[in-house]
């Protein structure tokens, strides 16, 4: 671990500024990924910038929209009535990530810029062009089991690490940044990005920006909805695929669907074209099935994940089997 | 031999809280990492990036400027060891070989070999300037992967020099004789690398109190065993040597070998002249602290069509270093767990550029076992038999390996016990035919043993003023709640109620005992405090002269500072004046207890079974146990609180064996890709069941006189295979590569 200077702005604007003049700084909140990352020498800040402490924790409800501060912690949000009530399967994701001791840390804004955890990424002593762009992809033609199906390029494979932005993106939900040059809004779809020629960059956040909130609309999805998370053990463990499943029915006809994948590319996975193929069917296994082959067009395996090819669309049919009762 | 249990109306037996429960609960247990010394200044590793070659050359400079370094040390400027010059095998554990002389060389043998410890004052300082340690290398081609070189393993150094060894090639009846069966099966098996990961870290605080005067804090499972190692390394007396250990926060066998950090810190301590604490990260964990190492396995196995076995062939090929051969009794059990006229049984190993293994719980037997009770699963599908029917068939009432009898097995009991108790009626013959909504349900078992082993060790015993009695022994508590269960034997053995009773143990001043390992630290260590606990009452009785003559020392009984007879109250005698006639001196003994030729008669077995219930989805591939059994026969249950935790944690450790635990490593590099408790899974509590202990609770008085025959061991071996049987009932499938993670079963 590098020294570093720690400082503690008490706006937002102030923090902003320090995160622009610095290019060496780095935002921290609940630190359950920075401060690892650090003790490992992955990320080497010179300044942290402490934001834990900004007035940017509420949530709100206002106009059918949830309005969730960047600073509200995971455990909080997961176990808000409302969002219980509303968004059962933003609290159903957010309970299925990480273990309850980390989610009584970790916040919001921080939850959706986890850095990927490809092994290459977390050691210096291997090749990552995600840690040190040129150095080669360690994962391409190594151990590359947890690695994407969707959406990679030669220069990495890795994975998004969080089972919230799942639900999110599924949720048609809108990130709201301030910034250097002002306020933005960037829909959940386009926070994050696929490698491509710079896998060192997980996201389209401007140098300088910071998450302030997230925005969730209310939407039909309260009842018919499930966050399944295949792993290798009961809790704590990073998904080896997961599905964010939401739909509407009436008289067991689906109106309106959301579906998403996690563990399978570099951002979280929305699958439209298999949403779309499930509105005006029945809520039957036959449908399900057939979303889950649209949802898998495209996938490519490596090595030592080809079995995502296959759990890919059984956990998609599962989902929707536990998102609507089917048996 | 006696009929009887040594101990009865006592609290032998009793759920007796842990004596240091308060302790550790309220953070009072101080552990290895923990001591506060004047003067006390922090290490940190460095280590290597390649698995195989040489320092080319090694720049200190930057870490030797940055704030609070006090030196950093490599194998340019080490002060030199001088038991390095002809360091060869170490006292525990009995590998061959020569351990890693760190800082001797320029030679990389392992990736993540300490080549480097800067000293800082503070932890973060000597953890930051660690990182600006630069190193050129020279790197030959490292062979890592297993499969790519096991035409290299070989037979290990002692099975050569002694034929009786568990690791020589063994035979009995006919070579291969399982090949003449009606119905025969081959079957490869393969357990990964299993990294020691108890919740402690490697830690230790080394201290030269004069130049040839070493005190060290330190994580062992032996503390006489690591003062004999550094007197040896260090060309000094060894009394000079005081190793403490008094906490220790779980080892599972990681405690068992002395490793480089340890040394490093040493030479990081003589060299600033202060005490310097070392604590590893979780990452050096995984790579130089030992494991169990990965390991091929082969059997042949056959039977008539009514289920008597007619042969089975055993072979196992265990990874270790280049430069200590490690050895575990891998393919021991399949020489006389079950009848059958023909045993085959081979071992070899394979060394790699990798660091050494070390035991780890239940060692080679539980590695041996995944793959021989998974074989006997096989075969009882194979024959359409229920496979506890089929172990039944097999039984047998003799050591077939040696044609002795058994000292005690309760092996029916248990299998009777732990049927019951899983609903094993509830098991369907045909796999994959017991379906709950999603959840494919199935039911497995595994047998296990290890052996009941007893060494030689001195206890002391001195009877304080007040009447309290305290005992001493140099062997440690990894966990098992050693201490506890030798105040319950101390406190039945003086017939004193136990809150007057102290156990101390952790320093290497104490009279000597054998490592906490192999199951056997109660028959052991156990025998010397009871041994010690006669002694001090046949010295209390010469002491009091005529007052007792008409008695037995066993007759005396001690209430508080008075001494009386149990038949005769009127005798007494008040200790303070047995003080004055033992010249002003508390009364105190010091007896070593050694097994007799038992050996040479009887075989000497602890057993258990582990039943479970697993249910794996259809669709995903997760395994759930959902119920577990555990059923010992271990001999007397000192305490069933402590003995039931030890069942608890080994069948968990199994959960982990089975469905989670496997360290991947990157053969390109050399280089362990898992390493963190992210990346490598343990089981968490969600994945842990209820867990049901059960203990025959029979007293072996052929093992020691308490009648115990051990437990650590047999807790974990055999529930591994248990499960993987289940998941075979539950799906069909049968998984011989563990862990059985979802993507095996999909």
């Amino acid at each position: 671990m590098n020294q570093f200077q720690y400082v503690r702005p008490s706006k937002p604007k102030a923090a902003i500024d320090a995160r622009a003049k610095d290019q060496n700084s780095q935002f921290i909140a609940g630190g359950t990924n920075l401060l690892d990352l650090m003790k490992r020498g992955v990320m080497n800040p010179e300044r942290l910038i402490d934001i834990s402490r900004l007035p940017l924790d509420k949530l709100e409800r206002e106009n059918n929209t949830f309005r969730i501060g960047s600073m509200a912690l995971n455990a909080t949000v997961a176990d808000d009535k409302q969002v219980l009530e509303k968004l059962p399967l933003l609290a159903q994701a957010l309970n299925a990530g990480a273990s309850a001791q980390l989610r009584n840390m970790a916040t919001i804004g921080g939850n959706m810029l986890q850095r990927t955890r490809c092994p290459y990424f977390y050691d210096t002593a291997l090749p990552c062009n995600k840690r040190e762009p040129g150095s080669g992809c360690g994962a391409l033609e190594g151990y590359n089991r947890m690695h994407a199906i969707f959406g990679f390029s030669d220069k990495c494979i890795a994975v998004h690490p969080s089972d919230m932005s799942v639900a999110l993106v599924a949720l048609d939900a809108t990130v709201l940044v301030s910034g250097p040059k002002g306020d933005r809004r960037i829909p959940f779809g386009e926070l994050h990005r696929l490698p491509g020629d710079m896998p060192q960059k997980d996201t389209t956040l401007e140098p300088g920006e910071l998450i302030t909130a997230v925005e969730v609309p209310e939407g039909p999805f309260t009842k018919n909805v499930h966050y399944l998370k295949v792993r290798e053990r009961a809790s704590y463990a990073f998904a080896l695929v997961s599905v964010a499943a939401a739909l509407q029915l009436e008289n067991n006809i689906i109106k309106d669907a959301r579906l998403a994948m996690g563990g399978v590319a570099h951002k979280p996975w929305r699958l439209t074209e298999a949403e779309k193929s499930l509105v005006g069917k029945p809520a039957t296994e036959a449908t399900f099935q057939a979303a889950a082959a649209i949802a898998m067009q495209g996938a490519k395996a490596f090595k030592h994940n080809a079995y995502k090819l296959k759990l890919g669309p059984n956990a998609i049919v599962q989902a929707l089997k536990n998102a609507t009762n089917v048996a | 031999m006696n009929e009887q249990p040594l101990f009865k109306d006592g609290v032998v037996g009793d759920r007796m809280n842990r004596v240091d429960g308060r302790l550790k609960v309220t953070g009072a247990a101080q552990y290895s990492a923990e001591y506060q010394l004047p003067g006390l200044v922090h290490g940190f590793l460095v280590g290597s990036t390649i698995a195989k070659g040489r320092i080319k050359s090694i720049d200190t400079k930057a870490a030797e400027r940055a704030p609070g370094v006090l030196a950093v040390i490599t194998h340019v400027n080490s002060i030199k060891v001088p038991g390095f010059a002809n360091r060869s095998q170490p006292d525990e554990p009995p590998t061959a070989g020569q351990p890693l002389r760190v800082f001797h060389d320029e030679k990389i043998l392992f990736n993540d070999q300490p080549i480097a410890i800067v000293v800082a004052d503070t932890l973060e300082r000597a953890r930051y300037a660690a990182g600006l340690v630069k190193t050129q290398y020279e790197a030959d081609q490292h062979a890592t992967n297993f499969n790519a070189h096991m035409d290299r393993a070989k037979v290990p150094a002692q099975a050569k020099k002694n034929p009786k060894s568990p690791q020589a090639d063994h035979d009995r009846g006919q070579v291969d004789g399982y090949k003449t069966a009606p119905v025969k099966l081959e079957m490869e098996y393969v357990i990964p690398t299993e990294m020691h990961n108890p919740m402690e870290l490697q830690s230790i605080i080394a201290h030269w109190e004069a130049p040839d005067k070493l005190t060290v804090y330190d994580k062992v499972q032996a503390v006489k065993g690591t003062q004999r190692a550094f007197a040896k390394d260090w060309g000094i007396p060894e009394q000079n040597v005081k190793v403490i250990a008094t906490f220790v926060g779980g080892a599972f066998g990681n405690g068992l070998h002395n490793w480089p950090h340890e040394t490093a810190a040493i030479i990081a301590a003589k060299t600033v002249n202060r005490p310097v604490k070392l604590v590893l990260t979780r990452e050096q964990m995984f790579t130089m602290v030992g494991y169990r190492p990965y390991t091929w396995q082969r059997i042949g196995i056959g039977a008539t069509p009514d289920g008597k076995l007619v042969g089975i062939t055993h072979e196992a090929t265990g990874q270790t270093s280049t430069y200590e051969d490690f050895t575990e009794s891998t393919v021991q059990q399949t020489r006389m767990m079950y009848q059958s006229p023909n045993i085959s049984t081979r071992y070899r190993i394979l060394p790699l550029d990798i660091s050494t293994p070390i035991w780890m719980r239940g060692p080679g037997e539980a590695t041996g076992a995944f793959a021989l009770e998974s074989a006997m699963d096989e075969l009882a599908h194979a024959l359409n038999l229920d496979p506890m029917e089929f172990r039944l068939r097999n039984y047998t009432d003799t050591d077939p390996d040696n044609g002795k009898p058994w000292s005690t097995k309760y092996l029916k009991e248990c299998y009777q016990m732990g049927a019951e108790r899983i609903g094993w009626k509830n098991r369907q013959m045909q796999p994959g035919t017991n379906k709950q909504g999603d959840w494919l349900v199935g039911y497995g078992m595994g047998v296990g043993t290890f052996g009941a082993n007893r060494g030689s060790a001195k206890a002391g015993a001195r009877m304080l003023a007040n009447g309290t009695v305290v005992l001493q022994s140099a062997t440690t508590d990894i966990g098992p709640g050693t201490g506890t269960v030798m105040v319950q034997l101390a406190a039945d053995a003086l017939g004193m109620p136990p809150e007057k009773v102290r156990f101390e143990l952790g320093n290497s001043l104490f009279p000597d005992a054998p490592s906490q390992g192999g199951s056997a630290t109660v028959n052991t260590v156990g025998s010397a405090v009871v041994a010690a606990c006669a002694a001090l009452k046949e010295k209390l009785y010469q002491l009091a002269g005529s007052t007792f003559s008409a008695a037995k020392p066993a007759d005396i009984v001690i209430k508080g500072t008075q001494l009386s007879l149990a038949n005769n109250a009127s005798a007494k005698v008040a200790y303070a004046d047995l003080i004055k006639q033992n010249n002003g001196q508390e009364v105190a003994v010091v007896t070593e207890s050694k097994p007799g030729n038992e050996r040479q008669k009887y075989s000497m077995y602890s057993f258990s079974v582990h039943f479970v219930e697993v249910h794996v989805h259809q669709l995903t591939g997760e395994v759930r146990v959902k119920k577990m059994v555990a059923c010992a026969d271990a001999g007397t249950i000192v305490n069933h609180k402590t003995a039931g935790n030890q069942m608890l944690g080994g069948a968990v450790g199994g959960i982990g064996m089975a469905l989670t635990e496997g360290a991947m490593i990157d053969d390109r590099f050399g280089r362990y890709v898992t390493k963190d408790l992210a990346d490598y899974h343990v089981p968490v509590h969600a994945d842990a069941p209820a867990i049901e202990v059960a203990f025959v609770d029979k007293p072996d008085l052929i093992v020691d006189p308490m009648g115990t025959k051990g437990i650590g061991e047999i807790a974990i071996i055999g529930a591994a295979p248990a499960i993987a049987n289940a998941v075979f009932n539950a799906t069909g499938k049968r998984i011989r590569e563990l862990p059985i993670t979802p993507d095996k079963l999909i």
